[in-house]
């Protein structure tokens, strides 16, 4: 990483540590709400870089990854309930479960290119909410109902609220993961990756081995990707299947394609941006509804989708891709 | 004599590898022109970029109008027909709706009928083959087929790329011979790329040598087969 | 055995409605490379449409014919004004704007007409017919409108100049260009043809499933199957995969429920209606992906 690039990430780490603690000096700044919001746009962002490993780095397209998402909520959501396994552990059982199904499905998805992969993950996240809803495990998974689940305790009686602890506590999930990733992308292997999305018959002619890596980087993805679904079962305290629809899929699919296909602060970007655009539109709706007069339930969707269209056709580098042109453009670099 | 067609200053590009750098020649009206050169000298090219299937600037003007830069099934339209390089059939479909599929653009279905029967004496063995996919004719009866195709068009000019490629010379000399009956009977106006120049010189009027995307050489066919380096470099002797 | 016959009979119905929507899929893929992900919701948006024309007083069947016509317009105009610009795009890029449909007919069919489950009615007479309480009137229906719009799917493309032309389009648009044919326009329309098989596939289904913004996810993912089984590059093959895949849905559900009877077992049911799908679509896609009916296209380096 360029050192000014290291300075700016410093940099934003400790706001990030540090400003959250103003909470009794700014309480309606830094509100609990406030925070819980950032948490899970931290989670989102997490979602997002696990499908940009996949996508974005290693170039196989997935639309399903809902459903490793559902696997590690759910995962989480089970060890909490059934085997009263703390929080935090759930996080590197989450893991190591995700990693496992997204290698399994990494293997036969080795024959499958473009359309055919988009085809079937598409197909495993429509599946999804049915399969959660399997009589088989309805004792584990509580069916329709879903599980309830108590959201984190502030540990070692720290002067911290929950919301302020389930904040660092992804914090710190996030800066680990994403660390690893930067290592792992800078690193021969990240290299490796890169050269199979770009020029798949080159490298395999390089002596690269294009299935393992492609493979697991499949599961790593998945794992990635998992660890959120983990951390999101303990910030809502709650999983139910129907919230693990195709929907959630696409959603993923909008932060990767806004934020940057194959950057990590593209990552970051998209996860905050869908959390925002999810949020917003209830005020949206509201908005056309009673100020426009106009008789329509605006959904985010919509909203979505033309962004998406939109994207592809003035920046399909992504938020973080326009911003990359923008400041070379600013520092007078040559293409 | 009016040239059918004039081109001059053609450049030609392949994505970002330019192909042709200053290709300029003219067709006269009715007779047969042939383009002649080595491997990668630009034949293809230049057919592609007269119908505009490639990146192309300069001018190429079809009997006065300007068509560089027009879209390839608009050049079509105005009665050029192109036989591309391997043919260009359509494998799945029959030998009739290949011929079929050329008269979509004509209005006139009589006429059409005529000239069905018509290809059918320039081609007997097309019509014994009428309801086969296309797919499964030899080589040569798919070369025939091609050059069907395009006088179903009823071109003023017939532009044709490499059509002894991969065939037989017995079966070359009978497509020669039918293309020389066309051009007189027709009244068809032939560009014809070709790597077997000997025949090439024999049936044309007029050539043209171009090399590296250059015209080196123009002339009448019987000047150009005399021409002392001609005849080192492309035809043997 | 009755019983028996009218899980045949029903898994026909669902047949041809999947048949309609994989064939949709499959026009859209034999002639631009691309699987049309956002099918199903175009489909059920037509189906809204069709519901608002009748709630305005149209008959069943003037609404029919007329959203019929509009779908094909709409599909007409997003080919030409979306998914023309992209041509030369990647793959992602593409699979990414279709995604980005899905999301906005989704939204718009809950923005425009509410999540409220709607009754969608049936044009078919309730008596019935001799084959009495096998087949419901509405399933014959379906069956015989899906077999109609089939047939004169197949007059066309066989008999007609233009249908001759889309087919010349597909299979070799380089060389459709050097005889005349507007390989663009050709493009547009199949996109509107495949929009209007797709509205009657709603239009037919929306009575059995009831209208919701989400009725066709299921749909199209047994779309996809049958699709898959037939051979992504073979209309007819779609059409044959459909009512395959519908029998065969309807015949593990069937099975299943005997299955509890007898033994009071649960292993499968209608609630795993979709995962069996998944299972077919990926099964296909490792073990033969060029299904039934295709040809595997091989990769050129």
């Amino acid at each position: 990483m360029a050192a000014s690039s290291k300075k700016w990430v410093l940099g934003a780490i400790v706001l990030a540590v540090l400003v959250p603690l103003l909470q009794p000096v700014f309480p309606d700044v830094v509100s609990n709400y406030r925070l819980f919001l950032i948490s899970t746009m931290i989670i989102a962002s997490i979602a997002v870089l696990g499908l940009n490993l996949l996508t974005g780095f290693n170039g196989q397209f997935s639309l399903g990854h809902g459903a490793f998402y559902a696997v590690g909520a759910y995962t989480a959501a089970i060890l909490m309930d059934k085997l009263n396994v703390p929080y935090w552990a759930t996080i590197p059982a989450a893991a190591i479960v995700c990693f496992i199904v997204g290698y399994l499905f990494g293997l036969p998805a080795l024959k499958l290119e473009g359309h055919y992969l988009a085809l079937a993950t598409f197909a495993l996240a429509l599946a999804v909410p049915q399969i959660l809803k399997y009589k088989w495990l309805e004792g584990l998974t509580g069916g329709v109902q879903g599980i309830v689940l108590m959201k984190p305790e502030v540990p070692f009686g720290l002067p911290l609220s929950e919301d302020q602890w389930l904040y660092y506590f992804c914090l710190v999930v996030m800066i680990v993961l994403f660390w690893g990733a930067a290592n792992m992308l800078n690193s021969r292997s990240g290299r490796a990756m890169m050269a199979i999305r770009d020029q798949y018959m080159a490298a395999d002619t390089m002596g690269i081995d294009t299935a393992l890596y492609k493979t697991v980087t499949f599961g790593i993805s998945a794992a990635y990707t998992g660890i959120a679904g983990a951390l999101s079962a303990s910030a809502i305290a709650f999983v139910a299947p129907d919230s693990f629809g195709i929907f959630l899929s696409i959603k993923f699919l909008i932060g990767l394609v806004v934020g940057g296909m194959g950057s990590l602060l593209g990552s970051v970007l998209g996860g905050i941006f869908y959390v925002l655009v999810d949020n917003s539109a209830q005020s949206l709706t509201q908005f056309i509804r009673n100020d426009l007069g106009l008789p329509f339930d605006l959904s985010a969707y919509t909203v979505f989708g033309v962004l998406l269209i939109a994207i592809i056709y003035l920046m399909p580098m992504g938020i973080a891709g326009g911003l990359f042109m923008a400041y070379r453009k600013l520092r007078g670099a040559r293409a | 004599m009016a040239a059918l067609l004039e081109v001059s200053g053609l450049k030609a590009f392949y994505g970002q590898t330019q192909s042709l750098y200053d290709v300029a020649f003219d067709i006269p009206m009715g007779g047969i022109t042939t383009l002649l050169g080595a491997n990668g000298a630009g034949k293809t090219t230049t057919l592609r970029a007269i119908c505009n299937m490639v990146r192309t600037d300069g001018t190429i003007r079809f009997d006065g109008k300007n068509i560089r830069g027009m879209a390839t099934e608009e050049i079509v339209r105005q009665r050029i027909a192109h036989v591309p390089e391997g043919r260009g059939t359509f494998t799945t479909l029959t030998v009739d709706e290949n011929l079929r599929i050329a008269a979509y653009t004509r209005k006139d279905k009589q006429a059409v009928k005529d000239e069905l029967e018509r290809v059918f004496v320039y081609f007997p063995r097309l019509k014994e083959r009428i309801q086969q996919q296309a797919g499964t004719l030899s080589g040569g009866e798919q070369q025939m087929l091609a050059i069907a195709r395009a006088l179903m068009l009823k071109p003023r000019l017939m532009l044709l790329d490499e059509p002894s490629f991969g065939l037989a010379p017995l079966i070359v000399l009978e497509i020669f011979r039918i293309l020389r009956r066309i051009n007189e009977e027709e009244k068809v106006s032939i560009l014809l790329v070709e790597q077997n120049a000997a025949l090439a010189l024999d049936l044309a009027t007029h050539a043209y040598v171009l090399e590296t995307g250059k015209v080196v050489m123009s002339g009448p066919s019987d000047v150009v087969k005399n021409d002392e380096n001609v005849r080192k470099s492309y035809l043997g002797y | 055995m009755e019983q028996f016959l009218q899980q045949i009979a029903s898994g026909l119905a669902n047949g041809a409605i999947y048949a309609c929507v994989a064939l949709a899929l499959v026009m859209i893929y034999v002639s631009t490379d691309h699987i049309n992900f956002a099918q199903g919701e175009m489909a059920m948006f037509s189906t809204y449409i069709s519901w608002q024309l009748m709630s305005w007083g149209m008959s069943f069947w003037v609404a029919f014919v007329l959203t019929v016509l509009i779908s094909f317009a709409m599909g007409v105009l997003i080919e030409r004004l979306i998914l023309r610009p992209l041509h030369n795009a990647p793959v992602l890029s593409i699979i990414v704007v279709f995604i980005g449909l899905l999301a906005i007919f989704n939204s718009m069919a809950g923005a425009f007409w509410s999540y409220l489950i709607k009754e969608f009615p049936s044009p078919f007479p309730k008596a019935e017919f001799g084959i009495a309480g096998v087949i419901g009137p509405h399933q014959l229906g379906v069956v015989l409108i899906t077999l109609i719009v089939l047939g004169l799917l197949f007059v066309f493309f066989r008999y007609t100049p233009l249908g001759l032309a889309m087919r010349a389009a597909a299979q070799n648009p380089q060389s459709a260009r050097l005889v005349g044919v507007r390989v663009d326009w050709m493009l547009a329309l199949g996109w509107g043809l495949a929009a209007s098989v797709g509205a009657v596939a709603g239009i037919m289904v929306a009575h059995i499933v009831y209208l919701e913004p989400n009725m066709m996810g299921g749909i199209l993912l047994y779309a996809f199957a049958s699709a898959l089984v037939g051979g992504i590059s073979n209309p007819a093959g779609a059409v044959a995969g459909g009512f395959i895949v519908g029998i065969l849905e309807n015949m593990v559900a069937y099975g299943g429920n005997q299955l509890e009877k007898a033994t009071g077992i649960y292993i499968i049911g209608n609630g795993e209606k979709l995962t069996v799908a998944l299972i077919i679509v990926i099964f296909v896609l490792t073990v033969k992906p060029a299904g039934l009916f295709g040809r595997v296209v091989v990769k050129r380096v």
